[in-house]
């Protein structure tokens, strides 16, 4: 069992497969350019973020952190391509996002692996949608698979699996199209403390691996400080961009981290601006009520 | 065992109702007794004939049900899908679906060109419905989150309805296509002794007409007996592609 919970660095640096769609390197600049996102509801338009402004460097790890409902998913489906700003414009290197795109790799929170597929047929699909053959696809699975330490449930259905090895799946997915932006919407929200700070390790190790951009939603703050270059902390609805704290501790990172002072400042600072933020919610909440 | 038991229980109460003429609201004294039709059917499983009427009624049964599956699945799909297909196509499946397809039997006799297409007719319309209001509800179960992970691995249009809204919909379509397959046998049946010259349904009421009410038993227990079949034949048809469903529900 511990086998499977450490990362396989040597499957991807060998890369036994041709597919490689897209250099990543010096790529996934995203540009969000003073957007505003409206939704229309029954009770009138709602503004989930307003003006919004938010430069990000190829291979930096951004947290987008705010309490729940502030709007923090909708920009980063923004720059997924799933919602489409009001106002302003999302660009990923100079480009403007106008729709999904293999170059975006998405880990969602929970249960969005093809249920009716087995472990590898779901890395695979990525490889398949871009038109490699199905042996191809099949053995970029297989490294991927491998990376992240669960080649042994290569024909298993992921309703088998536990939560933590789901999202590892999740991200194997993802990475399996080599992209240069990785969009993470709270992916270990779902999973218990032992299993997410694993989970937290094993995702930077990947990351120092590949340096994929990597836009990370939460509302954990451990979290936000242990794995990012950058805290960009939102307001209560509607979501603005309220501060953008740079983290600067070492790396590798491990759990010891958690607990030195420097890890400790930062949070601090995190800290307060939450909950500013989580008590205006919660009166907005209250009025609303 | 108890099963078994409780069968044979029943049995004997049919073989003594009947040769004792049991008389008391509900008449067995024109009713033959288990031996008599036990007798009976291994005469008719000797016949050629009897088998011509099975055949008869599996070819309308593959014929009718083989055209609902298609017509159905597609329907449901495209409703499920496009708002503008539901609109379009909802208000005769609502119009359509109370009617019952013995209620079609004098119209489709009047409109087909045989009595042969007339049956293949009710027996189709009894299937459709269950299959298309099934598919409809599963299409429209499809989960958001899985259709944005397929779009954002670069799926098309087509790719997601083929590896995202098919696979999801296929537990309420199996559902529907096992539920279609009893209509279709009880409309056929329905078809088959109002009009038509060969199938079992035609062979039990004749053998009413002609006082060989052994036959009539024998039909009744034939009937049932491929009525289970075509069903778990369907079920079975489809597990392979349910797989994930069961082994998930293992763990």
């Amino acid at each position: 069992m511990m086998s499977t919970t450490r990362l396989n660095r040597a499957a991807v640096v060998e890369h036994p497969h041709n597919y490689r769609p897209r250099t990543t390197s010096g790529k996934g600049r995203i540009s969000v350019r003073s957007i505003d996102i409206v939704f229309a509801t029954a009770n009138g338009p709602h503004p989930a973020v307003e003006d919004a402004s938010l430069e990000i460097q190829p291979s930096e790890f951004v947290s987008l952190l705010g309490p729940s409902g502030c709007g923090k998913s909708t920009l980063m489906n923004s720059v997924a391509g799933f919602v489409k700003p009001t106002r302003g414009e999302v660009l990923l290197d100079g480009q403007a996002v106008a729709n999904p795109g293999p170059d975006r790799g998405m880990v969602f929170q929970q249960h969005s692996l093809f249920p009716w597929k087995t472990v590898k047929q779901n890395v695979a699909f990525g490889p398949l949608m871009a038109g490699v053959g199905s042996r191809e696809a099949d053995s970029v699975a297989s490294t991927f698979l491998s990376l992240v330490g669960l080649s042994r449930y290569a024909k298993a259905y992921p309703s088998t699996l536990s939560g933590g090895m789901q999202q590892r799946v999740g991200i194997a997915r993802a990475l399996a199209n080599y992209p240069s932006v990785l969009l993470m919407d709270e992916p270990f929200g779902a999973l218990d403390a032992q299993t997410r700070s694993m989970m937290q390790e094993n995702l930077l190790e990947i990351w120092s691996e590949f340096k994929n951009t990597v836009l990370f939603v939460t509302h954990d703050i451990d979290e936000a400080v242990f794995l990012s270059d950058r805290i960009v902390v939102m307001s209560a609805s509607p979501g603005r961009i309220i501060a953008d704290i740079p983290v600067r501790l070492p790396r590798p990172r491990t759990q010891e981290l958690l607990t030195t002072s420097e890890f400790m400042t930062v949070k601090r600072e995190c800290l307060g601006l939450i909950r500013e933020q989580t008590l205006r919610a919660f009166e907005q909440q209250n009025q609303a009520s | 065992m108890v099963r078994i038991g409780a069968l044979l229980v029943a049995a004997l109460g049919w073989h003594l109702a009947s040769t004792y003429g049991f008389d008391f609201f509900v008449r067995f004294d024109n009713v033959p007794g288990p031996l008599v039709v036990g007798a009976e059917f291994l005469a008719q499983a000797s016949s050629q004939e009897f088998y011509v009427h099975i055949f008869h009624s599996m070819l309308r049964i593959a014929m009718a049900y083989g055209l609902a599956v298609v017509t159905g699945v597609v329907l449901g799909v495209m409703m499920g899908r496009s708002r503008f297909a539901e609109d379009v196509i909802l208000p005769y499946i609502e119009i359509l679906r109370p009617i019952p397809a013995v209620a079609w039997i004098p119209l489709a006799i009047l409109m087909m060109p045989s009595e042969q297409s007339s049956i293949v007719f009710i027996t189709f319309l009894g299937a459709l419905f269950p299959i298309v209001i099934n598919t409809v509800h599963g299409v429209d179960q499809t989960s958001k989150v899985l259709v944005r992970a397929a779009r954002s691995l670069g799926a098309s249009n087509t790719a997601i309805l083929w590896h995202v809204v098919l696979p999801g919909a296929l537990p309420s379509i199996v559902a529907g296509l096992a539920i279609g397959m009893g209509v279709a046998w009880f409309s056929l049946l329905a078809g088959e002794i109002i009009s038509g010259q060969y199938g079992i349904g035609y062979f039990t009421w004749s053998a009413y007409t002609l006082v060989e009410y052994p036959k009539i038993i024998i039909g009744m227990l034939v009937i049932g007996g491929l009525g289970s079949l075509c069903t778990l034949l369907v079920r079975k048809a489809c597990a392979p592609l349910l797989r994930w469903q069961i082994e998930g529900a293992k763990s």
